[in-house]
């Protein structure tokens, strides 16, 4: 009785101190990103793999969302024989939420994947261990240009995903089905706020942004030195991420929007 | 390296524009910033029953035209009626005694509000509060007037008791 009652109190005390760890890794990584800053040519490079390199996924994606939103909404609308509100119902929908979130979604598997089997891999090979010998520091040198970059491109990503599925929604309900293109555009343009729908959207696509690349530096820099040691870091990067992305975002999305 | 160099910075200047150029596009042909802002325009007051589903920012309509736009909606306590704010370009100047009503556009449409000219000479200015107001038209007062009017017609068999007419 009593050894269970002393292994739950060692379970929460390491909870807890994982959790400060973990915080104290963020606040460290924040202030030598701000310092990262008199340094743009190493988050350029990051930015190019981050922010280029995650182009096609997402501006395909974004296009095929936009697809289907376009012949899904439609379906619905057509029922209560508002079609033409289809616009807004897809506008509404990818700025609010599907922009956001499903733009973090691919961003872990796409750009957070690599930042943690990156940093794992030069941990496993020394590389860290290496320039801290050389008195440089491996969070300011390595980790922060990415953190930086990182949160320049997610808003970035999620605002073309975001301008893709609306043009990809216009090509299905207006090209092919043949949706009047006047009242598509002007209940979009009725019913979209550019403060509460799209300005929204951009906080949370910044918030998501802080929060994939805080899960992949930190568990890429926490994985053990070994392949397996990295495979697993990597999974649990998409896996951490995503769940903690769809939390967030039904909080968020609470916060913003439930108050109407 | 230098070329190297600088194709990667043309690379990520790209892609930092057309994240730019994608924030723009929401903005501007999502969302319609560019439209209407009332940025000189006069405020008058109206006060009306029931607005209905009214809400901020839906728009003020004359014939068609938005001349104007809901600034805010509160509810008074002596009179027990919405007080409604009303926006209005500059541009457009209308009689003092104009009228209002809350329409909607569609059947499920938003609802706005149709102002109509009146005969004065003297044109709304700011602070004035139009007297003329007619409320939003509420489906289910709507059908008990008509089962009423059906009710005290059938009767006397006249038949085709027009009772949406007593809307107010």
């Amino acid at each position: 009785m009593i050894d269970d009652i002393a292994s739950l109190g060692a379970w929460a005390l390491a909870r807890l101190a994982g959790l400060g760890y973990g915080f104290r890794f963020l606040m460290r990584l924040t202030w030598l990103s701000v310092l990262s800053l008199g340094r743009p040519r190493l988050i350029i490079e990051q930015l190019y793999f981050i922010g280029n390199r995650s182009l096609s996924i997402i501006t395909i994606s974004g296009l095929f969302v936009g697809f289907v939103l376009g012949l899904q909404g439609y379906y619905t609308l057509e029922r209560y024989g508002s079609s033409e509100a289809l616009g807004l119902l897809v506008a509404l929908s990818l700025s609010r939420e599907l922009g956001p979130v499903v733009t973090a979604l691919l961003f872990a598997g796409r750009a957070g994947t690599s930042l943690t089997a990156g940093i794992g891999l030069m941990k496993a090979g020394e590389q860290l261990a290496a320039m801290e010998m050389m008195g440089v520091d491996p969070m300011s040198r390595v980790l922060a240009p990415r953190f930086v970059a990182a949160l320049i491109a997610m808003p970035l990503l999620a605002a073309m995903f975001s301008a893709v599925g609306v043009m990809g929604s216009w090509i299905v309900g207006v090209q092919i089905i043949g949706v009047d293109p006047g009242s598509f555009w002007s209940q979009m343009q009725a019913g979209v706020d550019i403060r509460n729908d799209i300005g929204n959207g951009v906080i949370k696509s910044m918030i998501f942004g802080v929060i994939c690349a805080f899960i992949a530096l930190f568990v890429g820099n926490e994985a053990t030195a070994t392949p397996e040691g990295v495979s697993l870091a990597t999974t649990s990067t998409v896996v951490a991420s995503s769940l903690v992305v769809l939390g967030f975002d039904f909080m968020l999305t609470g916060l913003m929007f439930g108050g109407f | 390296m230098g070329m190297k160099r600088r194709s990667l910075d043309i690379l990520v200047g790209l892609f930092v524009l057309a994240g730019i150029a994608a924030l723009f596009f929401l903005a501007l042909r999502a969302a319609n910033l560019g439209s209407f802002v009332v940025s000189d325009g006069y405020r008058v007051h109206a006060f009306f029953d029931n607005i209905g589903g009214l809400k901020e920012r839906a728009p003020v309509r004359s014939a068609g035209v938005v001349v104007g736009r809901v600034d805010s909606i509160d509810f008074d306590t002596k009179t027990f009626r919405a007080d409604v704010r009303l926006s209005m370009d500059s541009r457009y100047q209308f009689p003092k005694d104009s009228s209002v009503k809350i329409l909607t556009a569609g059947l499920l449409g938003e609802q706005y509000i149709g102002i109509e000219a009146g005969a004065d000479e003297k044109v709304l200015a700011d602070g004035d509060t139009v007297m003329l107001t007619q409320s939003a038209v509420v489906l289910e007062n709507l059908i008990s007037q008509f089962l009423y009017g059906r009710a005290a017609d059938g009767g006397q068999d006249t038949g085709g008791g027009d009772a949406s007419g007593g809307a107010k």
